[in-house]
C-alpha cells in the first residue's frame, strides 16, 4: 500500500489532482457546518450582485440567492450523485462482466449482445430516453447516468475475467470442492478489484460531467435545489450581462473533473503491474555502462572474448550482481556451452555481449567484450547496431515471441537482410527462400509467405535460426533454443545447428540447462552458478570427471534415459539470491565438502597450466585438478 | 493388487468453431478411445509430445473436462459427470506451473484451508492441526503459511501444490508435468519427495511428462501417447530400451544422452498429422520407416508383445 502511494506521489500532476480533490471533498463534507446563507432563499432586491459584494462573497444569482452557498451545496450534491452513479455502474457492470466472463459460452453471448445493444445508442440519447421515461429528477438522472456507463464496466471486467477464469488456480479451487459462486467471490473477485478501481477512477469525473449535463438541460435536479449543472443552466440566460453566475459553477466543474482525471490517471499508472517493473519507462538502445577500468586485450583470443564481464541490475537501493566477472572465449567453428540453472546469469551474460540487457535497470559495471579484438562495451550505438544481427546474431528460446505475428516470415527475413545490406527486394526475397532451404524447411517457396501462427513450433524455431543466419554472422548466441520444443524436434534443430557450424565455420555460444544437449553439441562447456563460472573445460572431460562439487552433483541430479526406476540425487537448498551473495564460494551453503576457508575471500578460477580446464574450488572432486589448485 | 483407476473407452472430442446457429464447424478428437488401468500403489507414466492429448486426458480424469465417451472407474466405483467436490476426495491434481496454480491474492494458509473446509468440513482448530501435519510431511516451514505465492521459488511453490493435493486426502494423484517448470537440482528434490510420499501414504500416481528420462526414473509402467491414442504400454525398464512401436523408438533415439553422437533420427519434412483432417489407419504412418499399405487401411490395435508389454503396430521394431 505504501508502495502504491509512493508511486502515485511520483506523478506530480496526480499528486496535485489528489490534493485539490481532497480539499474540494473536505469542503463539501463540512458545508452544513459552515456559516453560509440558506442557498434556496430568494431575495430579488439583491439579484445579480457582483462577486466580493458585502454579505455575498461570490455575488448572487438571478433570484438573489447567495452564489457561494449554492456553489458549496451544489458541489456537495454533484459529487454525491457522480460518486453514487460511478459506484452503481461499477457494481452492476462488474457483476455482469464477471458472470459473462466466468460462465462463457451461451451465457456470455446473450449477456454481451445485450450490452452491445446498450452501447449502440449514443450515450446522451440513451440517458435522455431513460430520464424521459422515468421523468425528470435527480434520482432518475443518477439512474440514467449509471445505466449508460454499465456497458463500459461490463466489457472491461468481462475481458479480465475471461483471462482469470482459465487460470490454473481456478481449476485448483474447483478441485478443492468450491462451487461456482464461491469461486467467483473468493478467487475471481479479489483479482478483478484493482481493475474495477482503475476503471472507476478514470470514469468518475466523466459521470459528474454527465450528471451536470442532464441537470443543465433541466432533467436532473429540480429548482430550487442547486447542483453544478442546474446552476449553469439557470445562469445561461445571463451569460453576457452577468457572466460571474456561469463562471462560478463552471470553474468548479473544471476543477473537480480535472483533479479527478489527473488523480485517476495517476492511480491507473500506479496500479498497473507493468509499471512496477519499470517496463513502461522506455529501455535504452544499449545497456548502460559504468566501469572504472578496461581490461587489457588478451593474446590469442578467439573471435569473441569476454573478459571479467560484470553486469548488475540496480533496482532502487538494491544491487543484483547477475554476472560477477565472467571470462569466456570462443573460436571460429567452435561451440561453447554455458550451462546453469535459472538465475545463474547465463542469459544476462549472453545479452551483455551486444549490450542488449535492458537499461534501466541493467548496468554493465566492469570488464570487456572483444569481437575480433575490439571492445564492444561502451561502443557507440551505431557501431553496436551495425554488428547486432550482422556479425553476432541471437537465437532465443521462444520463436513465437521472436517473430512478429502480423508479418509473413519471408518479409521478416527480408527486413533482417535489408537492415545491413543494400539489396533489391527481389534479391532479398530469393535470399530469404535460400535461407529457409538452408534450415531445411520443406516447400520453402510457399512457406516464405506463411505467417508465424501457421507454422509448428519446430518450424518457427527454424525460421528463428534462418533469421540469425540471414547476414552470415561469425558468432551465433543461442539462448535455450530448444527448451520449448519436443524431443524429436529438438534433435532435428541440434543436428541442423551442428551442420551449419561445420559448413560455415560459425562460432556458437549455446546456453542451456540440459547436460545431454551440451554433451552432444558443444566442444567446451562453462558451468555457471550465482553469476560466476565455477568450472570450465572440454565437454567430455568435464562431464566424465567433473571437478567442482556443484557440477558433479548437478550431473547426478539429471536422470538419464536407460537406467530404469531409481532414486535421484538432489542438491538440498536453493541457489543464493544475487543481491545477497555470501563471501567466498557461493555454493558453500549447499556443499557437503565446505570448510571454513570456503567462506572467505575470493576463490580463483584456476587449473593446470598444460590443460584447458579450470575450476573455482578449493577442494575439487578430481585429483588432477586438486593438485593444480593446491600448488 | 486391485485397480485404482480404470479407464474404459475414454475419449474426448472438441468442437471447433460454430456457425450462427451453434452447430460446430468441425470436430477434433483430442483423445482417441483409451483403455488404461492403473493398479493400486502404482505409478503410471504418460509420455508424449505437445498436442498428443496428455493434458486433456488428465483433466478429464479429475472432472475438469466432461468426457465425450467412455467411463472412469476410481477404486471400483464409477465416476461419471460427478460433482468436483466428490471427485476431489478421490483424485487430485498437481499442476505444471506451480506459481500460477496458486491464487496471487491468497495466503498459503487460505489456499491450504480450502480443501479441508470444503471437502472435509473441518473446524478451525482441526484445520490448523492438519495443515501443520501436512506441511511437516512435505518439509515446508510453517512460517510460509502467512505469505503470498509470489514470495516463493518454483520448487517451494510446487511443494505447496503437492501439499494442497494431499490435503484433500485423495489416494490417487494426477501429476501433470510437475517438475518441468523447475531447475534440475530442485526437480530431483520434488521427485524424491513424491516418491517418499507415495511410499508413506500408499498413493497411486499418474505421472505425465514429456521428459522420457524423468518418466522412466519414477514410473512402474509407461504409456506412450501419439495423436490422442495410446500406441505402447510397457514396464518402465523395458519400454525405452526395447521399444516395440516405431514412435517410441523415435522418442528414445531423440532424447539427448551424454555420450551419444548427435544425429537427427528422422527426416525434416515430417509434420504431425492434422487433427482437423486425421489420416486413415495408423496416425504415425507418415513418419514411420516401416509403414506399409496395410497401415493406411486399418487402425492398429494394442496387442500383447511380451510380458506386460503392449503396442499398437502391425510392424513392431525389435
Amino acid at each position: 500500500m505504501s508502495a502504491f502511494f509512493r508511486l502515485l506521489a511520483r506523478n506530480r500532476l496526480a499528486l496535485w489532482g489528489g490534493i485539490v480533490l481532497v480539499l474540494v471533498v473536505f469542503l463539501a463534507l463540512i458545508t452544513p457546518l459552515l456559516p453560509l446563507a440558506d442557498p434556496d432563499v430568494t431575495d430579488t432586491a439583491n439579484r445579480f450582485l457582483p462577486p466580493f459584494s458585502e454579505g455575498a462573497f461570490l455575488g448572487t444569482d438571478h433570484l438573489g440567492r447567495d452564489l457561494l452557498s449554492r456553489l458549496m451545496w451544489g458541489t456537495r450534491l454533484s459529487l454525491a450523485v457522480g460518486f453514487s452513479a460511478a459506484v452503481a455502474a461499477a457494481t452492476i457492470g462488474a457483476a455482469i462482466g464477471i458472470v459473462a466472463g466466468f460462465y462463457g459460452g451461451r451465457t456470455d453471448n446473450v449477456i454481451m449482445r445485450g450490452v452491445d445493444m446498450l452501447m449502440a445508442f449514443p450515450y446522451i440519447l440513451l440517458a435522455l430516453a431513460i430520464v424521459a421515461a422515468l421523468g425528470p429528477g435527480l434520482m432518475n438522472a443518477l439512474i440514467a447516468v449509471a445505466a449508460v456507463n454499465v456497458p463500459f464496466f461490463a466489457r472491461n471486467i468481462r475481458g479480465i475475467t475471461v483471462g482469470i477464469a482459465h487460470k490454473e488456480f481456478v481449476d485448483a479451487a474447483r478441485l478443492a470442492g468450491m462451487g461456482n459462486g464461491r469461486i467467483i467471490l473468493t478467487e475471481i473477485l479479489p483479482n478483478v478489484v484493482p481493475v474495477i478501481v482503475i476503471a472507476m477512477s478514470t470514469t468518475i469525473g466523466w459521470m459528474i460531467l454527465e450528471t451536470a449535463g442532464l441537470s443543465f438541460l433541466g432533467l436532473g435536479s429540480q429548482p430550487p435545489q442547486a447542483d453544478l449543472g442546474s446552476m449553469l443552466g439557470e445562469a445561461r440566460s445571463a451569460l453576457i450581462t452577468n457572466p460571474h453566475t456561469s463562471v462560478v459553477p463552471g470553474v468548479m466543474i473544471l476543477v473537480i473533473v480535472m483533479s479527478i482525471n489527473l488523480l485517476g490517471d495517476g492511480v491507473r499508472d500506479a496500479l498497473d503491474p507493468r509499471l512496477k517493473s519499470g517496463a513502461l519507462s522506455r529501455p535504452m538502445p544499449a545497456t548502460l555502462v559504468d566501469r572504472r577500468s578496461v581490461p587489457e586485450a588478451g593474446k590469442g583470443d578467439g573471435i569473441l572474448a569476454l573478459q571479467d564481464l560484470e553486469t548488475q541490475f540496480h533496482v532502487k537501493d538494491r544491487v543484483y550482481k547477475a554476472v560477477g566477472g565472467v571470462s569466456l572465449t570462443v573460436h571460429p567453428g567452435e561451440c561453447l556451452g554455458i550451462i546453469g540453472e535459472s538465475g545463474s546469469g547465463k542469459s544476462v551474460t549472453a545479452l551483455s555481449v551486444m549490450s542488449l540487457v535492458a537499461s534501466p535497470p541493467g548496468v554493465i559495471t566492469g570488464g570487456a567484450v572483444r569481437y575480433k579484438g575490439e571492445d564492444l562495451i561502451g561502443a557507440p550505438y551505431a557501431k553496436l547496431r551495425s554488428l547486432r544481427g550482422d556479425r553476432v546474431a541471437y537465437i532465443f528460446q521462444d520463436p513465437l515471441a521472436t517473430l512478429h505475428p502480423l508479418y509473413k516470415v519471408g518479409d521478416q527475413l527480408v527486413e533482417a537482410i535489408g537492415c545491413h545490406h543494400d539489396v533489391s527486394s527481389a534479391e532479398a526475397r530469393s535470399r530469404a527462400i535460400d535461407l529457409l532451404k538452408s534450415v531445411r524447411i520443406p516447400n520453402a517457396e510457399s512457406r516464405v509467405d506463411s505467417y508465424p501462427h501457421e507454422m509448428s513450433g519446430g518450424m518457427r524455431q527454424r525460421v528463428g535460426i534462418a533469421m540469425a543466419l540471414a547476414n552470415e554472422p561469425d558468432v551465433i548466441i543461442a539462448d535455450e533454443p530448444t527448451t520449448a520444443l519436443d524431443v524429436t524436434v529438438q534433435a532435428q534443430i541440434l543436428a541442423l545447428l551442428d551442420d551449419l557450424r561445420k559448413a560455415r565455420g560459425l562460432a556458437i555460444v549455446f546456453i542451456t540447462h540440459d547436460f545431454g544437449v551440451v554433451a552432444q553439441l558443444c566442444d567446451r562447456v562453462a558451468v555457471m552458478y550465482a553469476g560466476r563460472i565455477v568450472e570450465e573445460g572440454p565437454t567430455g572431460a568435464v562431464l566424465a570427471t567433473p571437478a567442482h562439487p556443484y557440477t558433479k552433483r548437478l550431473i547426478a541430479c539429471v536422470p538419464e534415459l536407460g537406467e530404469g526406476r531409481r532414486e535421484l540425487a538432489a542438491i538440498p537448498g536453493l541457489p543464493p539470491v544475487v543481491d545477497k551473495l555470501p563471501e567466498g564460494c557461493a555454493f558453500a551453503e549447499r556443499c557437503h565438502k565446505a570448510r571454513n576457508d570456503c567462506r572467505r575471500g575470493n576463490i580463483p578460477l584456476e587449473g593446470p597450466a598444460e590443460e584447458a580446464r579450470r575450476v573455482r574450488c578449493l577442494y575439487p572432486e578430481n585429483e588432477r585438478m586438486a593438485e593444480a589448485v593446491s600448488s | 493388487m486391485s485397480a485404482a483407476l480404470k479407464l474404459t473407452d475414454l475419449s474426448k472430442t472438441f468442437e471447433v468453431g460454430r456457425t450462427l446457429f451453434g452447430k460446430p464447424k468441425g470436430l477434433v478428437r483430442a483423445v482417441q478411445p483409451v483403455d488404461l488401468t492403473v493398479e493400486q500403489g502404482e505409478t503410471l507414466g504418460i509420455v508424449g509430445e505437445s498436442g498428443c492429448g496428455k493434458s486433456t486426458l488428465a483433466r478429464m480424469l479429475v472432472g475438469l473436462l466432461p468426457v465425450t465417451t467412455g467411463s472412469i472407474e476410481i477404486e471400483g466405483a464409477a465416476l461419471d459427470n460427478a460433482d468436483p467436490a466428490v471427485f476431489g476426495k478421490r483424485i487430485q491434481y498437481v499442476f505444471q506451473d506451480p506459481i500460477s496454480s496458486l491464487n496471487p491474492r491468497k495466503t498459503i494458509r487460505q489456499v491450504m484451508e480450502a480443501p479441508l473446509k470444503n471437502l472435509h468440513g473441518m473446524g478451525k482448530a482441526e484445520r490448523d492441526a492438519r495443515i501443520r501435519e501436512i506441511f511437516d510431511t512435505v518439509s515446508l516451514r510453517e512460517e510460509f503459511l502467512e505469505r503470498y505465492p509470489h514470495e516463493f521459488s518454483g520448487g517451494q511453490a510446487q511443494r505447496i501444490g503437492i501439499a494442497r493435493a494431499l490435503a484433500a486426502e485423495a489416494r490417487i494423484l494426477i501429476l501433470d508435468e510437475p517438475v518441468s517448470a523447475l531447475d534440475v537440482s530442485v526437480q530431483a528434490q520434488v521427485l524424491n519427495l513424491l516418491a517418499r510420499l507415495k511410499e508413506e501414504l500408499g498413493l497411486t500416481y499418474l505421472f505425465i511428462s514429456h521428459d522420457l528420462a524423468v518418466v522412466e526414473a519414477v514410473s512402474d509402467r509407461v504409456a506412450v501417447l501419439y495423436f490422442g491414442g495410446v500406441v505402447e504400454v510397457g514396464r518402465a525398464e523395458d519400454i525405452f530400451s526395447r521399444p516395440k512401436h516405431p514412435y517410441t523408438k523415435l522418442l528414445a533415439d531423440s532424447a539427448p544422452v551424454v555420450g551419444r553422437a548427435l544425429r537427427a533420427p528422422e527426416g525434416v519434412d515430417t509434420e504431425l498429422p492434422d487433427p482437423l483432417n486425421p489420416p486413415t489407419g495408423c496416425a504415425f504412418r507418415a513418419r514411420c520407416p516401416n509403414a506399409t499399405e496395410r497401415c493406411g487401411r486399418e487402425v492398429p490395435k494394442l496387442v500383447e508383445m511380451g510380458e506386460g508389454h503392449r503396442a499398437a503396430c502391425f510392424h513392431p521394431v525389435g
